[in-house]
């Protein structure tokens, strides 16, 4: 379909009131924030106007380098832990019928009505010692003795990964239900076996998708903070939990404000490079 | 035994049989066209020749080995679908050697082997082209192209021209019954399309509700219909009701044809006339009498609709043999014993 250029004033008119939300509820709230970070903090009250780089010196500690090493660690294994589990599973619900996809997808969705921190406590209860799951592997035979198995990594990983989930399904669900099935069994008759087929032909098919959806849900771990407390260890804390501790708890803006601009140029840049592997695919 | 053989094959789906006890032997080099309306099963059986589908009972039989139990890629089979299922990340050349990477020839050899291929399909020089550049005509070719890359002993083609437009898809028709003739491969299209089973097939075989209802050469299954189905399904045809009467003379409308058998013990049948049989001349003697009720002249050929106390019989002729007859004359409708072919109940 062509579509003609818009060429007066008027034809923008479509334009204007996402313009103005975009305007009120993200350029206004993000400048602010990032003028907030060159501010000077206040420890009797809260911030004065200023312009110094403290708050950006202060992030670059081994302390805090730590933690962003840690957090970029995390939302890459809840990215690949999710596309991994989300990717066959969507692949085979797609080659239900019409009616059991409905109904798949509409219990995932509901999912996604849970709060973080319902996620969370449900987690915590599931994974405690007293009412956990190991009780049920008691039960059944499989161990001795009911365990806690929080706080810990694995712990903080599963409720990220849980909360994630049907994000990646909803995202990768569109792609592969569009996928054309007669070019696995085309790549069958021509020789190739099932699993050489999958490699050769459904993963280069929907390669574009599978780094868009890794990005997502990458960008999307990045902002967890609630999980990483009610089922981890301090060591387990990502600096989205720091910013809040900063800016809520300790009452420091301006450094909660300088690490929040730091996390949004790391994510900007990383859909920059997406749309740069994006573009190169597409010209070959 | 040279060639393929479907032994008793039967397919499932829950309780309904999509593929009923198919029995059919085709012989190495033959041309074979599955037709049928949608939903009678003959793409069950080609995916089942192809290992996509696994019967649920009988066996397939290629030169006398069962390749019933071989999965898909070690049939050596060549396919073509529907929608063609040309790899969209690679280019021309890529999908036609995808085959011989997947053996592990040599760079060289599937240079050389893509160049031999695409100049059997006309599309020299278009190697380096990506599948999403080309026409739909030159995708089906090198969608066929791709398929023969292994000089396969079995050639599939699942309903392969129906994206094509009619000009073109007559065209391919031609074209790939050629190809067929000089690489001389065992070739199996599903159709619904009966002109291009006629203008393709060596032997075509028309299904109905997972069955076979008749395999014979295109122009017996023309001439010699073995059921109304049959030959309602191909090409036009009158579907005429006969009987014998209290003198024993056969009837068809009222009128006795003189000279056309009732098979023996049965009193009624359907009576198949192929339109183009069905001669006009004036009304009475031999001939039953009707009215013209609409004229349908295309040009090259005219058919007539005559109608005889309520059923329609349809005459095609050219405009050089034709009378004049306008809608609403009174006509005789001669049918002569020897075009009639008399139909199993």
């Amino acid at each position: 379909m062509r579509r003609e250029a818009p060429k007066s004033v008027a034809d923008y008119t479509p334009l204007f009131f996402p313009a103005l939300m975009l305007i009120v509820f993200f350029v206004v709230p993000f400048s602010t924030m990032i003028a907030v970070s060159f501010f000077k903090r206040n420890p009797s009250g809260f911030y004065t106007p200023d312009f110094v780089f403290d708050n950006y010196a202060r992030f670059l500690s081994v302390f805090f380098g730590g933690v962003l090493g840690f957090s970029l660690m995390l939302a890459v294994l809840v990215a690949v832990c999710c596309v991994a589990i989300a990717f066959p599973f969507t692949y085979l619900l797609t080659r239900r019928p019409r009616r059991v996809q409905t109904l798949w997808l509409v219990g995932l969705l509901s999912v996604l009505s849970l709060s973080e921190v319902i996620i969370g406590f449900a987690w915590s209860t599931l994974f405690s010692r007293t009412a956990g799951i190991t009780n049920l592997f008691v039960a059944i035979g499989l161990m001795d003795k009911p365990v806690a198995l929080l706080p810990t990594f694995g712990a903080v990983l599963t409720g990220m990964v849980y909360q994630a989930l049907p994000y990646t399904i909803l995202v990768l669900y569109p792609a592969l239900v569009r996928f054309d099935p007669t070019l696995l069994e085309a790549a069958r008759t021509l020789g190739a076996s099932p699993i050489r087929a999958f490699f050769n032909v459904v993963a280069p098919a929907l390669r574009n998708t599978i780094v868009a959806t890794l990005i997502m849900v990458f960008v999307f771990a990045l902002g967890s903070y609630l999980l990483p407390q009610i089922l981890g260890r301090p060591q387990h804390w990502t600096l989205s939990v720091l910013i809040t501790d900063q800016a809520i708890y300790q009452s420091n803006m301006p450094f909660g404000a300088a690490m929040a601009v730091f996390l949004v140029l790391i994510s900007l840049a990383l859909v920059g490079l997406t749309l740069l592997v994006g573009r190169r695919e597409n010209a070959l | 035994m040279s060639g393929l053989d479907i032994n008793a094959i039967t397919k499932m789906f829950g309780n309904f049989a999509a593929v009923d006890n198919v029995q059919l032997n085709v012989p190495h080099g033959t041309f074979v066209c599955l037709l049928g309306p949608s939903g009678c099963g003959k793409t069950t059986l080609l995916r089942m020749i192809a290992g996509l589908e696994e019967p649920t009972s009988g066996a397939i039989v290629l030169d006398g080995e069962d390749i019933t139990p071989l999965p898909t890629h070690k049939r050596n089979l060549g396919m073509v679908f529907q929608s063609l299922a040309l790899f969209p990340h690679l280019s021309v050349g890529d999908n036609i050697a995808y085959a011989l990477r997947i053996r592990g020839a040599s760079k060289d050899g599937q240079k050389k082997r893509v160049d031999e291929l695409l100049s059997l399909i006309h599309l020299t020089g278009f190697a380096d082209r990506p599948v999403a550049k080309l026409s739909g005509g030159q995708r089906q070719r090198v969608a066929i192209a791709r398929a023969l890359a292994l000089s396969p002993k079995l050639f599939l083609l699942d309903e392969p021209l129906s994206a094509l437009d009619a000009k073109l898809r007559e065209a391919m028709q031609v074209e790939l019954r050629q190809l067929q003739q000089r690489l001389g491969i065992t070739t199996i299209v599903v159709t619904h399309d009966q002109r291009e089973a006629m203008t393709m097939a060596d032997l075509v075989v028309v299904m109905g509700h997972g069955k076979i209802l008749q395999a014979a050469p295109p122009i017996e299954i023309y001439r010699k219909p073995a059921d109304a189905f049959v030959a309602d399904f191909i090409g036009i045809t009158n579907l005429l009701p006969a009987e014998i009467d209290s003198t024993g003379r056969t009837t068809i409308l009222g009128t006795a044809i003189p000279g056309l058998a009732m098979p023996a013990g049965q009193t009624k049948a359907s009576v198949s006339v192929r339109p183009e049989d069905v001669h006009l001349g004036s009304p009475g003697g031999l001939a039953i009498t009707g009215e013209v009720s609409f004229v349908r002249d295309l040009g090259g050929t005219i058919e007539t609709f005559v109608d005889v106390g309520g059923t329609s019989i349809i005459a095609v002729t050219t405009p050089r043999e034709r009378h004049d007859v306008p809608v609403g004359a009174k006509v005789g409708v001669t049918l002569p014993p020897a075009s009639c072919v008399v139909l199993g109940a």
